[in-house]
């Protein structure tokens, strides 16, 4: 949004307006409450036993020892819970996990036994001392021996029919239409590309503080959730069927200030279902706070996606069509956060940014001895796997029939004037202009020049590449007819009380983890209604006060919410013209609505600002009216939103090192209309970074016995200041046409389209040397080999 | 478990207690004095969140114990702002929108503050390499980067003048 078309004052602060962050105070002084920070009197401290193993049998656990260590008061096992019928519980993708174990361990890490002690000291000299006697078991970690005959079925648990370690099968778009485009195409190329295992590592790690109070049978739960409202659903159905008198009335979940989410906050972990269990045996509070290497080892992970893909296209490269086959490994348990229609997530958006009538997506997810997840890493279910897989395979097209790379997305791209553009895979893209993305991106980083130097230095031997992402994302789940989670219809709301001294008190069903809704839903309603940000105070995250909302991940919170918020702000606007024309004597009709004021038509001087009718509300409003000033809005979106962008990213690469060093990115991004363009920077920045992290650096690996080689910060390698390029953002703005206020989300969309940037550039590199993929991260190791193998170091 | 009695002195206010050897400073500060603004991010001295300053030297507080504490000077997150009055880094993190989830913060801004007393007028990259030893997850360090600068200039301008007030975002950010 131009400053020409700021619809407020920056003393308002509505949509455009780079708001400084209203909850920034409390932050920098050191005064935020985390849930570490919180603290209840009386707590207890829970911490948990592990599974050294990644498969074996538990012959025995002996607590003996730990039950004389100072402080620990109990120890609980799963034949604890057992006879409570809660050592297992469904995850969110409607699979099962366990809580604790009653026989078998399915993974290295997974909880054995849970200490409750009186601090956190005790706890752990508690975990060291319990005994526990393993008969260790054959270890499938890789997914496609998981699948062969006669490897052992690592679910016993589950049905008759479904005696193997294929957890589903799924497929999308038209298999007969892709065969035959593929089939007659004058040009095919076929990759695998592997998407690694990583891990969100968000610099806070999960816990909780679990409050049962037996006399008024309350749970409070306090979490670090991204999604409070459907974690106290999930409890409440758990305890039903446990027979427990906890009912949802009495369970309130609240989170507290979340250090970082990325989608690692959305499950439900054993360690929180063990508080809530440790706290109802006990009667007191318990708080778990996992550390770093628990967060790594046992947390949802993401990606850990085999794709296998083949695209067709005539020989002078319009594609024509695109056949993707896909082993997804889940670990063992598929605790995936997707929505519940699609359990390989939106992975099916994979024909990206172009145009062609033929596509054909399988996967099959399995299971290993492998902690559970599929969580997003900040991005929409899959989505980043999918425009991997696509800008990847543009980026080999292009390369193999000789043509620029962004000369034959220029050729593919969907054109503006064909959205609404409905896909192969049947999506419905609300907006976009790709051409001009990219050629804003081309150039701001001088492609053409880029193009002669890199010929320049080719020739001197030096390795030099340049690789373009062109990206459609697929944000806002989402509308109730397809989205749900565990039945929950993936709607957002918002509840707004003007106050009679023309304060706001705005309550949204989603969550922060630091977003910044405190300012930028403020700006929504400033925008709507003219009250100052300032006299704005947004909450959220209690489920006592909050209406019920989905929460905050796959970018949905202002696709979702933040319509909401708009759409309540007109409800109110809707009674204030009411209130206005009674205080001006005037026909409804004749007032127009401007700058948080009603005036009379033709009689500018005869006007009510939006704090003047606020007043009237609770103390002059009309007979045959409700006093009071408040509106809630349930959003159920009509269609979901799709923002996009162009990147463009040099590598330099060190011949004696393997290092490959970014020299420039720069990225375009188009998110719709923009409520705070600091903080939309902000969103990119990060996603930007969390692009970079899988594409060189992050990657959890295992053993042949499953032991998990990336545990801890020593091993698992995020991105620090230095590795981290100084990045060049610019924007071009297609708002989305079904969104109440344009907008389209912008949380995830650099670490969706960065990687493949990245990839692309490095392969661009090296493609004279005969190399087609290098799967990420694109580690020094890596490239040194294969500079080794081309005898260039 | 046997105790050994602790003094320190933090944000100038002396402090006691008896604590087991075994206990780290950054529980120390936050389970026995409640200063919660010190944060624990990993176990391996990594990721920097628990950065405090002690006897003027930048130092992970999860990587110390308190017993190794006793008669130093520190400080911490809490020991910056005067009053009302913000430090030129808390301002300018305020400023530059250096802070998304704010967990990192209180460790970055400490160890931004070490690294200014270290060199008043670090380069970009210098200033990278400076708090290399400290993650943030959520801001990609640019305008944590930024911020450093704005407080770096703020804090030479206040050598030679008085301190003038911050510029607002607005108008800033593009």
């Amino acid at each position: 949004m131009t400053t020409e078309q700021l619809q407020t004052t920056p003393e308002v602060g509505g949509m455009g307006h780079s708001v400084k962050r209203k909850e920034d105070p409390r932050f920098i002084r050191g005064k935020g409450e985390y849930i570490e920070d919180f603290v209840l009197p009386g707590m207890l401290w829970l911490d948990i036993v592990r599974s050294p193993y990644a498969h074996a049998t538990i012959k025995s656990i002996d607590a003996s020892e730990a039950l004389k260590v100072p402080g620990v008061l109990a120890v609980v096992t799963g034949k604890d819970l057992e006879q409570y019928k809660l050592h297992w519980m469904p995850t969110l993708a409607g699979d099962m996990q366990m809580v604790l174990p009653t026989d078998t361990v399915l993974y290295q890490a997974q909880e054995v036994a849970a200490v409750i002690a009186t601090d956190r000291y005790a706890a752990a000299d508690g975990v060291a001392a319990v005994l526990v006697d393993y008969e260790p078991l054959q270890v499938l970690v890789d997914p496609f021996k998981a699948l062969e005959e006669g490897a052992p079925v690592l679910r016993p648990d589950r049905g008759e029919d479904k005696q193997t370690n294929r957890i589903w099968h799924w497929e999308s778009g038209d298999k007969d239409a892709a065969d035959a485009a593929l089939a007659g195409a004058e040009v095919t190329v076929a990759e695998d590309i592997y998407i690694p295992r990583i891990h969100v590592a968000s610099i806070e790690t999960c816990g909780c503080v679990a409050d049962w109070d037996p006399v008024r049978e309350q749970l409070t739960l306090h979490i670090t959730s991204q999604a409070p409202h459907a974690i106290r659903t999930v409890l409440a159905l758990v305890a039903a069927g446990a027979g427990l008198p906890i009912s949802e009335q009495n369970i309130r979940v609240k989170t507290h200030d979340i250090g970082g989410g990325f989608g690692g906050k959305v499950p439900v972990y054993p360690g929180y279902v063990l508080a809530v269990a440790a706290s109802f045996l006990i009667g007191k509070p318990v708080k778990w706070i996992e550390d770093r290497s628990e967060n790594l080892q046992a947390d949802s992970f993401a990606r850990d996606y085999h794709i296998h893909a083949e695209l067709g296209a005539t020989k002078d490269g319009k594609i024509t069509g695109l056949k993707v086959r896909t082993i997804a490994d889940h670990g063992y348990s598929d605790a995936a956060a997707d929505p519940s229609k699609f359990p390989a997530g939106l992975f099916n958006v994979i024909t990206g940014s172009y145009d062609f009538p033929n596509a054909f997506v399988e996967v099959d997810g399995v299971y290993t001895n492998k902690p559970p997840g599929g969580v997003a890493y900040r991005c929409s279910f899959r989505v980043t796997e999918a425009v991997h897989a696509i800008e990847r395979m543009v980026d080999i097209l292009a390369h193999d029939i000789g043509a620029d790379p962004a000369e034959l997305r220029m050729q593919n791209f969907i054109q503006p004037e064909q959205f609404p553009y409905k896909t192969p895979t049947g999506w419905e893209y609300d907006s976009g202009n790709y051409p001009a993305a990219l050629r804003k991106a081309m150039e701001l980083i001088d492609y053409a020049g880029l193009r002669r130097e890199q010929a320049d230095k080719r020739e001197r031997g030096e390795l030099m590449g340049i690789g373009i992402s062109s990206f459609t994302e697929i944000v806002g789940a989402g509308p109730s007819h397809d989205f749900d989670i565990l039945g929950l219809k993936m709607f957002d709301s918002c509840e707004i009380r003007v106050h009679p001294t023309g304060k706001v008190l705005a309550r949204i069903g989603v969550q922060s983890q630091g977003q910044g809704h405190e300012t930028t839903f403020a700006q929504i309603i400033a925008e709507e209604l003219g009250f100052p940000v300032k006299d704005i105070k947004i909450e959220y995250g209690d489920t006592d006060t909050a209406p019920y909302g989905l929460g905050t991940y796959a970018s949905r919170s202002t696709p979702v919410a933040g319509a909401a918020t708009a759409i309540a702000s007109r409800k109110i606007r809707d009674k204030a013209r009411k209130l206005a024309a009674h205080l001006l004597e005037a026909n409804e009709d004749d007032l127009e609505w401007t700058n948080g004021k009603f005036s009379v038509k033709g009689s500018p001087d005869r006007f009510k600002t939006i704090q003047e009718i606020a007043f009237a509300a609770y103390t002059n409003h009309p007979q045959g009216m409700e006093a009071g000033l408040e509106a809630v809005d349930y959003y159920d979106p009509p269609n979901l939103t799709f923002p996009f962008g162009s990147y463009i990213c040099v590598v330099d690469i060190d011949k004696g090192t393997g290092e490959v060093k970014i020299r420039r990115f720069v990225a375009v991004d188009d998110c719709g209309n923009i409520i705070n363009p600091m903080i939309v920077d902000g969103q990119l920045h990060g996603g930007l970074t969390m692009g970079l992290a899988p594409a060189l650096y992050e990657q959890i690996t295992y053993d042949e016995l499953g032991n998990n080689l990336a545990g801890t910060f020593m091993d698992y390698l995020l991105p620090t200041a230095v590795e981290t390029p100084a990045w060049e953002l610019e924007k071009t703005i297609t708002p989305s046409p079904h969104h109440p206020i344009g907008a389209k989300g912008v949380g995830e969309s650099a670490t969706v389209g960065a990687p493949p940037a990245i990839a692309n550039a490095v392969v661009d590199a090296l493609w004279h040397l005969g190399v087609r993929n290098i799967d990420i991260p694109i580690t020094p190791p890596k490239v040194w080999a294969i500079l080794h193998e081309k005898g260039l170091a | 478990m046997t105790t050994q009695h602790v003094t320190v002195t933090v944000n100038g206010e002396t402090r006691e207690a008896d604590v087991e050897p075994r206990l780290l400073l950054v529980h120390l500060l936050r389970d026995v004095f409640g200063l919660t603004g010190t944060h624990v991010g990993c176990d391996t001295s990594n990721c920097g969140a628990c950065t405090v300053h002690v006897d003027g030297r930048s130092a992970k507080s999860c990587t110390m114990l308190a017993v190794q504490a006793d008669g130093t000077e520190i400080r911490t997150i809490e020991g910056m702002a005067s009053g009302a009055e913000l430090h030129p880094l808390q301002q300018a993190f305020w400023d530059q929108h250096g802070l998304q989830c704010g967990f990192c913060t209180p460790g970055m801004i400490m160890q931004a503050a070490w690294l200014l007393e270290q060199n008043g007028e670090p380069t970009e990259a210098e200033i990278r390499e400076g708090i290399a030893g400290n993650l943030c997850r959520c801001t990609g360090y640019v305008n944590i980067v930024k911020a450093i600068q704005q407080a770096a200039g703020q804090l030479a301008a206040a050598d030679s003048a008085p301190v003038v007030a911050a510029e607002t975002t607005e108008g800033v950010a593009s």
